[in-house]
C-alpha cells in the first residue's frame, strides 16, 4: 500500500483512490499507415519494464478521475515525484536529456 | 548422491536412524565454459535442463541461480495444475504438460505429491456461464477432460459451498476438469534439480548473470558474479526478471512484471477435497496435505519488482473467499506473500528464439507458469536443442507481436491460477 500525492486535487491520498494506468510517454505514431508491423507490434505491446525507476501514469479514478504521471520505483515502492501530464513531459525530458 | 529412491532404501535407512542420506543433487565448481547455459533455477529452468539432458543428450549444461533454487515463483505460487485453456495452441500445449504431470513422480523418482483432485471454475453471470459452456466444449473437442456443472450440482460435489442467491454474486455454475489438481511446489524444483543434476547437470546458486556478450548478433558467452562464462547457447528462464535479462540483451519484450499475492492459513482437518476458483470474484483455494487453506489473489495493477503487494488486494480476495465458504470466516492466517509475475498482452507464455542466434526466451507464463511446469521445459529443451521450435511452442514465438496471431487466453487465465 503507498500513498500517492494527486497533483489534480493535491492531497495525499490511499492507493485504494487510483488505478494504474501503465508506462506513461509512449507516442502513438504520427503517421500509423507507414508504420511496418514490427514498428506497429512495438508500439503497441513492448514495454520497458524496468527495475528501478519507473515514468508511469495513474487515474484518479475515485477522486477528480483525471490522468497524471507519477515516477516510481519498481523495485522498492518509492514515490519521487507526481506531476500533470504536461507538466511531467518536461520533468522527463529534462531526466532523458541528463542521460 | 542417491541415485534412486526406494521403500527398500527407506527402510534400511531407517535401520541408521536416517544418517546415511546424501544431498539430493551435486554442489560443482562453476566451469568456464558449457554447451548451454539455463538462467534461473526454478521449475521451468530445471525441466529444461533435465530434457536438455534426458532427451537431446546434451550433458555439458550449466543452470545458474542468482538466489537458491527453487526460491522465487516456483516457491510462491498456489499450486494449481489444469488443462482447460479455450485456445487450440494453449489447450495443447498445457495438456502435454498435464500428461507429463501424470507420469512425473515415477520418471524422475522423486514423489511430487502430485494429487488429481479436479479444479472448479465457478461462474456467476450469465455470460460467465455463456464462457464456461464454450470453453468446456472446445476442451471436449481436444480431448481434455471438462464438465459443466449447474449450482446444485457443484453443491452436491462440494457441500459446504455457498449457493444462495443472497450474495453478493451468486454462484451460477461452474466448469470442472476432473484431471486437474495440485502438486508440491517445493518438490518439483527439487526432483528435476535432482534427475539433471544425475544427469552431469550442474547447479550453480547464488550466481547472478551481470551481463550478456553478443557479436554479430550471436551469445558468445555471459558475464557473471562468478565470472565470465564461455557458451553459444543460453536459454532465459527469469520470470518476473524476464524484461531486465532481455534488456541486457537488446531486446524488448512485451512483459509487464507484476506481483501476485497468495496466503495460507493455519492447519485444519481435511475440509476441502477439490480446488476451487473464481475469475468473477478474484480468488481460488485449496487444502494443502499439512492442511492449510491455500489462497491465492489476483494481481496488483501497478508493476513491482518488490515481491509484494498491497494488503486492499488481500481484503478483497479474504471477502471473496468467506462469501464462498462462510464456514471460512473464522479461520486464522498463517502467512502471506507475493511473487512477481511476468504478464503478456494475451495472457500467454513466450517460448521462442529470438534476434540474437543462440539466445532463447521462455517467459510471459504470467499467473499460471507452475502447472506448466514439465510441459515448458520439455518443448524449450526442444527449442535450444534443435535451434527450432517443438510444435507445441511454435505458436508462441515472440514474432506474434508484431504479426498479430496472438492468442486471446483472458478468458481461460485471467486472474484465476
Amino acid at each position: 500500500m503507498f500513498v500517492i500525492n494527486c497533483p489534480h486535487c493535491n492531497e495525499l491520498r490511499e492507493e485504494e483512490e487510483f488505478h494504474y494506468e501503465g508506462e506513461a510517454f509512449i507516442a502513438r505514431p504520427a503517421e500509423p499507415e507507414t508504420q511496418t508491423d514490427a514498428e506497429w507490434g512495438d508500439y503497441l505491446f513492448m514495454k520497458k519494464n524496468p527495475k528501478g525507476w519507473h515514468w508511469e501514469m495513474w487515474g484518479h479514478s475515485a477522486g477528480c478521475r483525471k490522468l497524471f504521471v507519477v515516477k516510481r520505483n519498481t523495485a522498492n515502492h518509492a514515490i519521487d515525484g507526481a506531476w500533470t501530464l504536461t507538466e511531467a513531459r518536461a520533468a522527463y525530458d529534462a531526466e532523458m536529456a541528463k542521460i | 548422491m542417491n541415485k534412486d529412491y526406494s521403500i527398500w532404501k527407506l527402510l534400511s535407512q531407517g535401520f541408521k536412524q536416517h544418517q546415511g542420506w546424501t544431498p539430493a543433487w551435486r554442489n560443482p565448481e562453476i566451469k568456464s565454459s558449457y554447451d548451454v547455459v539455463i538462467i534461473g533455477a526454478g521449475g521451468h529452468g530445471l525441466a529444461t535442463a533435465y530434457y536438455l539432458a534426458r532427451e537431446h543428450g546434451i550433458k555439458n549444461i550449466a543452470v545458474l541461480e542468482k538466489g537458491y533454487l527453487g526460491g522465487g515463483n516456483t516457491a510462491r505460487n498456489t499450486t494449481i495444475v489444469r488443462s482447460n485453456y479455450l485456445w487450440d495452441e494453449a489447450a495443447m500445449l498445457y495438456e502435454h504438460s498435464l500428461k507429463l504431470w501424470e507420469g512425473l513422480t515415477e520418471e524422475i523418482n522423486f514423489n511430487v505429491m502430485f494429487s488429481q483432485r479436479g479444479v472448479f471454475n465457478l461462474g456467476h453471470t450469465l455470460q460467465d456461464m455463456r464462457d464456461i459452456e464454450r470453453r468446456v466444449n472446445a476442451n471436449n473437442l481436444n480431448g481434455i477432460d471438462a464438465l459443466a456443472l449447474n449450482a446444485q450440482e457443484v453443491k452436491d460435489r462440494i457441500p459446504m459451498i455457498n449457493i444462495s442467491k443472497n450474495t453478493r454474486f451468486p454462484i451460477m455454475g461452474a466448469s470442472f476438469q476432473p484431471r486437474a489438481g495440485v502438486a508440491r511446489h517445493d518438490a518439483v524444483a527439487w526432483g528435476f534439480a535432482r534427475a539433471a543434476s544425475n544427469y552431469g547437470v550442474d547447479i550453480i546458486e547464488n550466481c547472478e548473470v551481470q551481463g550478456m556478450d553478443i557479436e554479430n548478433a550471436t551469445i558468445k558467452g555471459l558475464q557473471t558474479s562468478l565470472g565470465y562464462i564461455r557458451t553459444s547457447k543460453v536459454g532465459c528462464v527469469t520470470a518476473g526478471h524476464s524484461s531486465v535479462m532481455a534488456k541486457a540483451a537488446g531486446i524488448r519484450m512485451p512483459i509487464e512484471s507484476h506481483p501476485l499475492q497468495a496466503f495460507v492459513s493455519e492447519s485444519l482437518k481435511p475440509i476441502l477435497d477439490t480446488v476451487v476458483m473464481s475469475n468473477a470474484v478474484h480468488g481460488y483455494v485449496s487444502q494443502s496435505d499439512k492442511g492449510e487453506l491455500v489462497i491465492g489473489a489476483g494481481i496488483d495493477h501497478y508493476t513491482s519488482y518488490a515481491q509484494r503487494g498491497s494488503p486492499h488486494i488481500i481484503e478483497h480476495t479474504a471477502a471473496a473467499i468467506i462469501e464462498l465458504f462462510p464456514m471460512f470466516s473464522r479461520v486464522r492466517m498463517n502467512r502471506q506473500w507475493g511473487g512477481i509475475v511476468d504478464t503478456t498482452p494475451d495472457a500467454c507464455p513466450i517460448i521462442s528464439k529470438t534476434k540474437v542466434k543462440g539466445l532463447y526466451f521462455n517467459c510471459g507464463w504470467g499467473t499460471g507458469g507452475f502447472k506448466a511446469t514439465p510441459g515448458s521445459g520439455n518443448v524449450f529443451a526442444h527449442t535450444i536443442a534443435h535451434d527450432e521450435p517443438h510444435p507445441l511452442n511454435a505458436a508462441f514465438s515472440l514474432d506474434r507481436f508484431h504479426s498479430g496471431h496472438l492468442i486471446d487466453e483472458h478468458g481461460a487465465a485471467g486472474v484465476a491460477h
